[in-house]
C-alpha cells in the first residue's frame, strides 16, 4: 500500500516537473469563503463553465485548470499563486476579485513572465503607470462603472446628489469616477465603516439633505443591507437610487427581491444582450447551476474563451511569449457582451450600457437592459502607460 | 431648519433604541452562558447566523414571515439544546483557553456548513407585506416618517425585555439563574440542580439569538460571517454591563446602540464644521466607528467590573 503510494507521488511529481508543450495548466486563484465569495463563486463557476463547452481545451490543447481560495487575504493568494507558478508551472493566471489582492499577486506573476488575464480586478495602478505586458483586464478599469453612473446621472439632469460608499480606497475611487462625470452639485459624500450593517443613522441624515438621486457603490453584502433599509424608510419615494452593476446584479437581485424595481444601474455585460455566445451562455449557465449568472461569471467565462482564442492563434506554442501576448492583443474571440477591443494598457475599450431592474415577462425580479451610456469607453489612466 | 433638526434627532434617537434593543437580545444570552456557566461562547454569533438561516428558509417554505420566525426560532433552540448537551457541557471544566478553542471552531465549522447548505451567496428574506414601507410618526408634535418594520423591532425588543425582567427578577427560576451568576458553587450546594438549570439558560440564549437574527434578517443581508461583526459588538455590550447580569447587558446594549447610531450620524457633520472637508471625511467615519470602544475604555478605567457587576 505504501510502496503503491510512493510510487503514485513519484508518478505526480514527474508529471509535474515535466511539462509537456501538448497540454497547458491556468491557476485560477479567487475568493471561494467568507463575505466575498459569491464574487469568486461566480467567476469560478463561468470559467468552468466556458472549459466544459470547450471540451476541457483550450486553443486544441488539453488544459487542467487549477483552483484555489484566497479567502480574501492577500498573503494567502500570494502563497496559492507562488505554488501556482513554482511548482505547478502554469501557463496562465486568473480568477482575482479585489484590487488590493491583485496588486500584492501580481508583481509575482509578471517577473515569473506569466499571463495574467483578470476577470475583475482592474485597478489603476495596472492600467497606468504600472501598466505590465503581462497582465490582461477582460472586465474592466474600476473606475469605469462608476464614470458610467455619473455621465447618466448628468444627463438625466439630478441636480443635487448624495453619494454614500465605504471609508477604503475603493470606495474613494469610486467617488472621483463619478464625479468625472458628474458636474452637478454634491449634497454630501457619506463614508461608512466597510463591512456595516445598519444604515438607519445614514438614512436619516440623507433624508435630511433630500437629494433627487443617490448614487452607492457598497460591495457585496452592505449593498443588500443598504438598499433593504432604503426603500423601507420610504426616501425611494422622493429619490432615484442608483449604482454600478456590481451593487445591482443578479446576486443582489435574488437576495434583496422587489425593493430594488426601478433602481438604475450601469454595466459593460447584461444578461438580457442580444447575441449569440451570450444567449448560449445564459442558457447553458442556468442549466449548469440553477440560476442567473451575474456580471462576475461572464468575466470568468470571457477570460476562458480570450485564452482558448490566443492559445488557437499561436498554435500552441505559448512558450513564445511576444507572439501570445500579440494574440491575446488580438482578442480573438466573440465576447458574451458584444464587441470590444483592447486599449494599449491592455485594459477593455467598450460599450457601458444603462441598466434598471424590472420584472420580466415571468414575473421575475431581473436587469433589463434601457440603452447605451458610453460607447468604445476607455479609461482615464491609460495616457500614463508606457507599454514595454 | 428647527424643525428639520428635532425630526433628524428624533429619529436617530428611534434608530439607536432599535439597534440598542437588538443587541441586548443577543447580549443578553452572551452574559448568562459567560457569567453562570463561567463559559467563553464565541460561537454564540453563529447561533445568531444559523437562526437567521433557520428563520430565512422556514419564512420561504412557509411564505409567511410570522410562522418563518417562530419556526426559526424553536430550530434554533433545539440545536442549541443538542450542542449543550454534547460539547457544551464538556467544556465548562475547562479552561477559557479550551472553550475558545472549541467554540472558534464551532464558527468554522457553521460557517462552512452554512455555505454547504445555503450557498455562499445570501439568502432572501423580507418583512411582511403590511409592514415592508414607512408609516408617519407624531412625537413630540413632530411628524415625521419612520420604517414601520423598525417599530416592529423595538416592540419585540421592549416586550423581551419586560419578559426577562419578570423571570429574572420576580421568578424562581430568575432566582436561580441570579444565585449561580454570583455564586455558583454555594448555588449548587444548597440543593439546584445546576446542570438542568445551565441546559435551560443555553437553550434560552440561543433562542433569543435566533429571534434577533430573524428579526434583523429583512433589514441585514443574511449571509456567512453576518455573526462575527454583532458578537464582538455583543462582548463590549456585556463588558460594559457586567458579566452576568441582565440590567448591565440592557443598559450596555441601549449605551452602545445609541453612542454608535449617534456617532456616526452627528461625528462627521460636527467635524465638518472644525476641519476642512477632506480631513472631516476621513477623520470623521474612523472615530465613529472606534467610538463605542474608547466608551467602554473609559468606562472600564472607572467601574472595571462593568456598570452593574453581577459579583459584587
Amino acid at each position: 500500500m505504501s510502496l503503491r503510494l510512493t510510487a503514485l507521488a513519484t508518478a505526480l511529481m514527474l508529471a509535474g516537473s515535466v511539462h509537456a508543450a501538448d497540454s497547458l495548466k491556468v491557476g485560477l486563484v479567487s475568493t471561494l469563503s467568507g463575505p466575498g465569495a459569491g464574487l469568486g463563486v461566480d467567476i469560478r463557476d463561468g470559467f468552468t463553465l466556458a472549459m466544459k463547452q470547450l471540451n476541457g481545451k483550450l486553443g486544441g490543447l488539453p488544459a487542467e485548470v487549477l483552483i484555489a481560495d484566497d479567502q480574501q487575504n492577500p498573503d494567502i493568494a500570494k502563497q496559492a499563486a507562488d505554488k501556482f507558478l513554482k511548482k505547478d508551472k502554469v501557463d496562465f493566471m486568473t480568477g482575482i476579485v479585489f484590487s488590493n489582492i491583485m496588486l500584492a499577486v501580481g508583481p509575482a506573476v509578471f517577473e515569473n513572465k506569466t499571463f495574467y488575464i483578470s476577470a475583475n480586478a482592474g485597478p489603476s495602478q495596472y492600467a497606468g503607470e504600472q501598466c505590465n505586458p503581462f497582465f490582461f483586464n477582460v472586465a474592466w478599469q474600476n473606475d469605469n462603472l462608476h464614470e458610467a453612473v455619473g455621465k447618466i446621472v448628468q444627463d438625466k439632469g439630478y441636480k443635487n446628489v448624495v453619494i454614500v460608499t465605504p471609508n477604503y480606497p475603493g470606495g474613494k475611487d469610486a467617488v472621483s469616477g463619478f464625479k468625472r462625470y458628474y458636474k452637478g452639485k454634491v449634497a454630501e459624500e457619506v463614508y461608512t465603516k466597510l463591512g456595516q450593517l445598519d444604515y438607519a443613522a445614514e438614512l436619516a441624515q440623507i433624508r435630511s439633505l433630500k437629494p433627487d438621486a443617490l448614487f452607492f457603490f457598497l460591495p457585496g453584502g452592505m449593498g443588500i443591507n443598504f438598499v433593504k433599509q432604503f426603500v423601507a424608510s420610504g426616501l425611494s419615494r422622493d429619490t432615484q437610487l442608483f449604482a454600478p452593476g456590481f451593487s445591482a446584479d443578479e446576486d443582489v437581485i435574488k437576495s434583496v427581491g422587489n425593493s430594488m424595481l426601478g433602481m438604475f444601474n450601469s454595466s459593460h455585460w447584461a444578461h438580457d444582450m442580444e447575441n449569440a455566445e451570450n444567449k448560449r451562455f445564459v442558457a447553458d449557465f442556468q442549466k449548469e447551476y440553477n440560476r442567473l449568472p451575474s456580471l462576475y461569471a461572464s468575466q470568468g467565462y470571457d477570460a476562458a474563451f480570450l485564452m482558448d482564442g490566443a492559445v488557437r492563434d499561436v498554435k500552441g506554442k505559448v512558450e513564445d511569449k511576444a507572439a501570445l501576448q500579440k494574440a491575446l492583443e488580438a482578442k480573438r474571440f466573440k465576447s458574451v457582451r458584444g464587441d470590444f477591443k483592447f486599449n494599449s494598457n491592455h485594459y477593455p475599450v467598450q460599450n457601458y450600457y444603462l441598466r434598471a431592474i424590472g420584472k420580466d415577462a415571468s414575473g421575475r425580479v431581473t436587469n433589463k437592459t434601457m440603452g447605451t451610456i458610453f460607447s468604445n469607453h476607455a479609461d482615464a489612466y491609460v495616457a500614463q502607460c508606457k507599454m514595454k | 431648519m428647527q424643525d428639520e433638526v428635532t425630526q433628524l434627532v428624533l429619529e436617530q434617537a428611534l434608530n439607536g433604541l432599535q439597534f440598542g434593543l437588538m443587541l441586548f437580545l443577543l447580549a443578553a444570552g452572551l452574559t448568562l452562558v459567560f457569567g453562570i456557566m463561567d463559559c467563553i461562547n464565541l460561537a454564540h454569533g453563529s447561533l445568531y447566523m444559523v437562526g437567521a438561516y433557520f428563520v430565512a428558509a422556514a419564512a420561504q417554505a412557509a411564505d409567511s414571515f410570522w410562522i418563518g420566525l417562530g419556526a426559526g426560532v424553536a430550530g434554533a433552540a433545539l440545536l442549541g439544546l443538542l450542542l449543550e448537551l454534547s460539547l457544551f457541557r464538556q467544556l465548562y471544566k475547562r479552561d477559557h483557553l479550551s472553550q475558545v478553542l472549541a467554540t472558534f471552531a464551532l464558527i468554522l465549522i457553521a460557517n462552512e456548513a452554512v455555505r454547504v447548505i445555503w450557498g455562499a451567496q445570501p439568502v432572501m428574506l423580507n418583512p411582511p407585506d403590511a409592514l415592508a414601507g414607512p408609516v408617519e410618526l407624531s412625537l413630540f408634535g413632530e411628524a415625521f416618517f419612520y420604517p414601520a418594520y423598525r417599530l416592529v423591532i423595538i416592540a419585540f425588543g421592549l416586550a423581551v425585555a419586560a419578559l426577562l425582567y419578570l423571570l429574572v427578577a420576580k421568578s424562581r427560576v430568575g432566582m436561580w439563574v441570579r444565585a449561580g451568576a454570583s455564586n455558583r458553587e454555594m448555588t449548587q450546594a444548597l440543593g439546584i440542580n445546576v446542570q438542568a438549570l445551565f441546559t435551560a439558560v443555553f437553550v434560552f440564549g440561543a433562542a433569543l439569538c435566533a429571534l434577533a437574527g430573524g428579526l434583523l434578517g429583512p433589514l441585514l443581508a443574511v449571509q456567512v460571517g453576518m455573526g462575527e461583526s454583532v458578537l464582538i459588538l455583543a462582548f463590549v455590550v456585556i463588558i460594559i454591563g457586567g458579566i452576568g447580569s441582565i440590567r448591565g447587558a440592557l443598559v450596555g446594549s441601549l449605551i452602545v446602540g445609541t453612542v454608535d447610531t449617534l456617532g456616526r450620524a452627528l461625528l462627521p457633520t460636527l467635524l465638518r464644521a472644525l476641519l476642512p472637508a477632506d480631513a472631516a471625511s476621513t477623520l470623521g467615519p474612523a472615530l465613529a466607528s472606534i467610538l463605542i470602544y474608547l466608551l467602554m475604555a473609559t468606562i472600564l478605567f472607572f467601574k472595571p467590573q462593568g456598570l452593574f457587576p453581577a459579583r459584587a
